[in-house]
């Protein structure tokens, strides 16, 4: 694992937007509240906000960003970078983020990239959006990240559409020469590149006739070869020893105590595996927010959600010290420290 | 070295009826009497996905050794999955 420290670089502010429709896993509207009940006692996923027909990522993301630019002030002209962060683009090409500097008006003097991560892309695309800001590329910088996971699941897929929420992020970064330096801790191991994968679609099995048709694979599952598939064993087993342990490095690597953190911000996972990693961490459970239950596993997006949805009162005011970790798809994990002075968080929106 | 010495001590202790005992503990409604090393664990009326993660835990926790999916997939009984804990300890 790779652990680095970025200076001069400030998160000031986070929004959130969520799609307005709601599905709840106990009235699902193909399984049934017998299948639901143990799935929902142990992901602790009772709701998801899902995606309509005509929203997209880059739908969620724009309004998040809308939001946060002007609850900061900012002058869109000043902004000069932009990247997203998101495994379900509007388009395979072009980046949705180029579609998103012209239609946030941003200047075209703006560097624009996705970066196509999951559940570790948040971590990862701080440490990329601080990288910019530090060597002078860029002053102030969007960090867009949001995911429309409802798009890519099948609907008939117990392990999977219960599990997944839709939400897009905006997290605002500026240069300041006082800012306190942000750790990391990233890593990766492709081996375990099938546990959560979407097998067609791409250059290596291509979108042909067959790929949408429907198989029954086991009870309570049915998808096609464009479908997320998820081995949940394989995930849960990377989940509980990767996450505790990259924690453990990042903590070592800045020399500090889980009594001086005061916010551990998980990738939200699901709850039973996280209260697997808080358990062996010896995490206090006040010092970790969850957000499962209303919004689901938003992949990329859980970090910054869960920052908005419930530490929104806790960090407008006075500094703190955030931990955050994310694990999953790749497989990829990224650890992190964010220090926050007044943190500006909008009202989470729904469109 | 210290590590090796540990864990070569773990492994001369781990015993076949501790596992079951762990394994059982994983099932909130069978009794302990419906598991032995021979026991089917598909078999188990409360077998499902979400049980497997238990015992991914366990295993975990108890003998700091992952399985994955795949380990499941290859396994019927419960011996199965002591001989491949115990191959890994």
């Amino acid at each position: 694992m790779a652990c680095f420290t970025i200076p001069n670089v400030k998160l000031v502010g986070i929004s959130a937007c969520v799609p307005k429709k709601v599905i709840s896993n106990l009235d699902h509207p193909y399984f049934s509240a017998e299948q639901m009940t143990p799935f929902v006692n142990s992901t602790g996923v009772n709701q998801r906000h899902i995606a309509s027909e005509e929203q997209t990522t880059a739908d969620l993301c724009y309004k998040a960003a809308e939001d946060l630019i002007t609850k900061l002030g900012w002058e869109k002209s000043e902004i000069d970078l932009l990247i997203l962060v998101t495994q379900t683009a509007d388009y395979k090409l072009p980046v949705t983020s180029a579609i998103l500097q012209d239609r946030l008006h941003l200047p075209t003097s703006c560097l624009a990239m996705d970066i196509p991560l999951g559940c570790s892309g948040y971590v990862y695309g701080v440490s990329t959006i601080a990288s910019l800001i530090n060597s002078g590329a860029a002053r102030k910088g969007l960090l867009l990240v949001g995911e429309t996971n409802s798009k890519v699941v099948s609907p008939f897929d117990k392990s999977t559409e219960p599990l997944f929420g839709d939400a897009g992020t905006a997290s605002a970064f500026e240069y300041d020469v006082n800012a306190v330096p942000i750790p990391f801790s990233l890593g990766t191991d492709g081996s375990g590149y099938k546990a959560i994968i979407i097998p067609a679609g791409g250059a290596r099995n291509k979108t042909d006739e067959t790929s949408l048709e429907f198989e029954q694979v086991e009870d309570g599952i049915k998808r096609n070869q464009c479908s997320l598939v998820m081995d949940g064993m394989d995930v849960f087993s990377f989940g509980i020893s990767r996450a505790p342990s990259a924690v453990r490095e990042l903590m070592e690597y800045t020399n500090q105590d889980i009594e001086e953190i005061d916010y551990f911000v998980f990738h939200q996972a699901n709850l039973f595996m996280n209260k697997k990693i808080v358990k062996k961490l010896k995490i206090p459970e006040e010092k970790v927010p969850y957000t499962l239950g209303k919004y689901g596993n938003t992949s990329s997006a859980t970090i910054p959600l869960t920052i908005a949805s419930e530490l929104k009162d806790k960090l407008s005011s006075g500094r703190n010290q955030l931990l955050c970790c994310g694990f999953g798809v790749g497989l990829s994990w990224g650890t992190m420290v964010l220090n926050t002075e007044n943190l500006i968080v909008t009202d989470i929106t729904q469109i | 070295m210290f590590l090796q010495q540990n864990n070569h001590f773990k492994k001369s202790i781990m015993d076949i009826n501790d596992f079951i005992k762990n394994f059982a503990d994983q099932f909130d409604e069978t009794p302990l009497e419906q598991f032995s090393s021979s026991t089917n664990f598909r078999d188990i009326d409360e077998w499902d996905s979400l049980t497997s993660l238990s015992i991914i835990a366990m295993v975990d926790e108890e003998y700091g050794v992952k399985l994955t999916g795949e380990d499941f997939r290859n396994s019927n009984t419960i011996e199965d999955i002591f001989n491949l804990v115990s191959s890994r300890v």
